[in-house]
């Protein structure tokens, strides 16, 4: 029974390489063109000691073990900048990449770091170590309440995801609170699970945990199963993803909308009740899994559009060449890691093309952002004014006037 | 082979609120969430290097209390060769003195040369586990351990001393070794190797008829800490409240 060690033999080379057939598109990994548009896309991919190119070219070569040997893999932060510019449709970001960290994870060549969130996840049902019975103490003090399914005992239209950050981090319950405004305000008809929900988990499976992803998922399939709504609405983009992409695979299949989505579909109704504070400068970060992962551009612009005195400015990263900002696949989990590799935050570059595109707001849709993007913001030059701010504070601040 | 006896036991999980039962002289275990012990899990994780380096046998003992068998399942996911669980009445609590007599006995059956325990717990009130489990035994303890080599029939040992002192120890084996750290932090198994030994691994069960508590302490009352109104709020702006604070530090003449 003795921890494995990562095999060194062409086999595993071999049984690896054929593993990611496995995956939607997996069998173009074939047609791969050796371009390397995917290593120079990646925005760590000059101090990685195997970007994606690399790995498959030592794959061919039949040495792919060494690829192992290196821990350069967790710098990757499964931001789909490599999968959306490869020629070939690789699907590098969910197939080779996410693989290569399920193997290091197995071998046990985890950092720290990560080693934490995965165990509180584990245990707690979130990342952050939280009591999973505060889980709906956000909410606690809020009149309306908000309606927990177990108490409520009754169908509602939407089922709302609140997810780990919205639930708990201090500066992004303030994200979910202005949502919350927005939803009542429009009358809409949710409930929430409160302590039955667990951690969405999409971000620790792109970190290499398939196993946890699926314990954490069965656990949201049967909390799910309990109750009666029509579809799902989440806070966060990585719960979007999850729900959307993944759960299917494991039978545990629902309608699932990114908040943004599911406003913008009631723009008339919303439109009305925005008063708007003043002109200003707002650019829009796409976070990459509504973006490049969803391909969901355009609404949360409509929505900030929407907005009376907004005027919408892009940074010179938009739409499907948008930057990360460092937190996905395992990266909100790993900054000292990060850190100590690259000495630059990709948080940091973020906040000054925001500053360069002459922004006064940098608008986000992801709970990863506005605690990252507001730390960064503090270490940009020129950045001092630039507020950060999640789409549902932007609505809810312009319903008040 | 040496054999490696690690003794394992879950404690109060401080990430929920404490609650005090209705008789006042215990936690209620209505709400209560156990963990591993943390300095159990470094017990753990040194057998495991010692095995990694030495090719030791592992066994990890446990008394059975809710979440236990997680615990043990992940112990053999790490590498333990075998993990045993003792059935009684565990679920309430036990003092360290029952424990470590239930535990004791069954040692002597297992015949281990080497026992690691974590050096303290957080519902350690009767003393730790470690001392009194040498004593039932009859063997050498050295407690507040980070470090351990093993040499034929002795055990080279890293005992940390305050001040920031290491004293290095050679002690003969058998030997009970109360570790306050492993060599490195407890490892990350993947929760499908656990799942996988959930099916692959079983528990070898080993029943308690009698635990005596005897020689523990007796709980009297139980209550929570009770807020004190002793620090000073400073009010006024930046420039008051520093010059105040300059004041003060002048004061107790910390500048």
């Amino acid at each position: 029974m003795a921890a494995n060690e990562v095999s060194h033999s062409p086999s595993f080379t071999k049984t690896f390489y054929e593993s990611l057939f496995d995956f939607a598109d997996g069998e173009n990994i074939k047609a791969c063109l050796q371009c390397a548009s995917c290593s120079g896309a990646c925005p760590f991919g000059y101090l990685m000691d195997f970007p994606p190119g690399r790995m498959i070219a030592w794959m061919r070569a039949g040495i792919f073990d060494e690829v192992m040997d290196t821990d350069t893999v967790w710098m990757c932060i499964s931001c789909y900048a490599c999968t959306e510019v490869c020629p070939k449709d690789i699907p590098l970001t969910p197939g080779l990449m996410t693989r290569a960290k399920e193997e290091l994870l197995l071998a046990g060549n985890v950092p720290t770091e990560l080693q934490s969130a995965l165990e509180f996840s584990q245990r707690y049902g979130n990342p952050l170590g939280e009591s999973p019975r505060k889980r709906a103490d956000w909410a606690k003090d809020l009149q309306p309440e908000v309606p927990i399914m177990r108490k409520a005992k009754r169908p509602v239209d939407v089922l709302w995801f609140v997810g780990d950050y919205p639930s708990y981090h201090p500066r992004v319950q303030q994200s979910t609170i202005a949502l919350y405004k927005v939803l009542n305000a429009l009358g809409i008809d949710y409930g929430i699970l409160g302590p039955e929900e667990n951690s969405d988990g999409d971000t620790q499976r792109l970190a290499g945990e398939k196993g946890l992803f699926e314990m954490l998922a069965e656990k949201n399939g049967k909390a799910f199963s309990r109750y009666e709504f029509n579809e799902i609405i989440t806070t966060d983009p990585h719960a979007y993803n999850a729900i959307k992409n993944e759960y299917p695979q494991l039978g545990i299949e629902y309608p699932v909308k990114h908040f943004t989505e599911f406003l913008a579909e009631r723009l008339d109704d919303l439109k009305p009740l925005l008063k708007g504070n003043g002109e200003v400068k707002v650019t829009y970060h796409d976070p990459c899994y509504l973006g490049r992962a969803n391909k969901v551009y355009d609404q949360p612009r409509a929505l900030l559009e929407a907005i009376p005195g907004v005027e919408l400015v892009e940074m010179s990263h938009n739409r499907t060449t948008s930057l990360c900002c460092g937190g996905g696949g395992g990266g909100m989990w790993l900054d000292g890691f990060q850190w100590e590799k690259a000495h630059v935050r990709l948080s940091e570059w973020r906040v000054s093309e925001a500053v360069t595109a002459g922004a006064d707001v940098l608008a986000v849709a992801c709970p990863y952002e506005p605690p990252r993007f507001e730390d960064a913001a503090k270490m940009v030059e020129g950045a001092g004014n630039l507020a950060v701010k999640d789409i549902a504070e932007l609505l809810a601040d312009a319903m008040e006037g | 082979m040496t054999h490696i006896l690690v003794t394992a036991k879950l404690v109060p999980d401080l990430v929920e609120e404490l609650e005090i039962a209705e008789s006042g002289t215990a936690l209620d275990m209505t709400w209560l969430r156990l963990i591993i012990n943390e300095f159990d899990d470094h017990a753990i994780e040194q057998a495991i290097i010692l095995k990694e380096r030495s090719g030791c046998e592992v066994t990890v003992i446990a008394p059975d209390q809710e979440g236990m068998d997680d615990v043990l399942f992940t112990a053999a996911a790490k590498g333990a060769d075998r993990i045993i669980k003792l059935v009684g009445d565990f679920e309430e609590g036990v003092n360290n003195h029952a424990l470590a007599r239930t535990l004791a006995a069954s040692t002597k059956e297992i015949g281990p040369d080497l026992i690691l325990t974590g050096v303290q717990g957080n519902d350690d009130f009767d003393g730790s586990v470690g001392p009194y489990l040498a004593e039932y035994l009859g063997m050498t303890y050295v407690g507040y351990v980070a470090g351990v080599t093993l040499e034929g029939d002795k055990a080279i040992v890293h005992k940390e001393y305050p001040g920031g002192l290491i004293a290095e120890l050679e002690v003969t084996l058998p030997a009970v070794l109360g570790i306050q750290a492993a060599e490195q932090p407890p490892r990350y198994v993947a929760v499908s190797k656990v799942r996988q030994m959930m099916k692959e691994a079983s528990i070898d069960e080993v029943d308690v008829l009698d635990l005596d508590p005897s020689g523990g302490l007796e709980i009297s009352s139980m209550y929570l800490p009770e807020a004190a109104e002793r620090a000073e709020m400073l009010d006024g702006d930046e420039e008051e409240i520093a010059a105040r604070l300059v004041e003060i530090f002048k004061e107790i003449g910390v500048v």
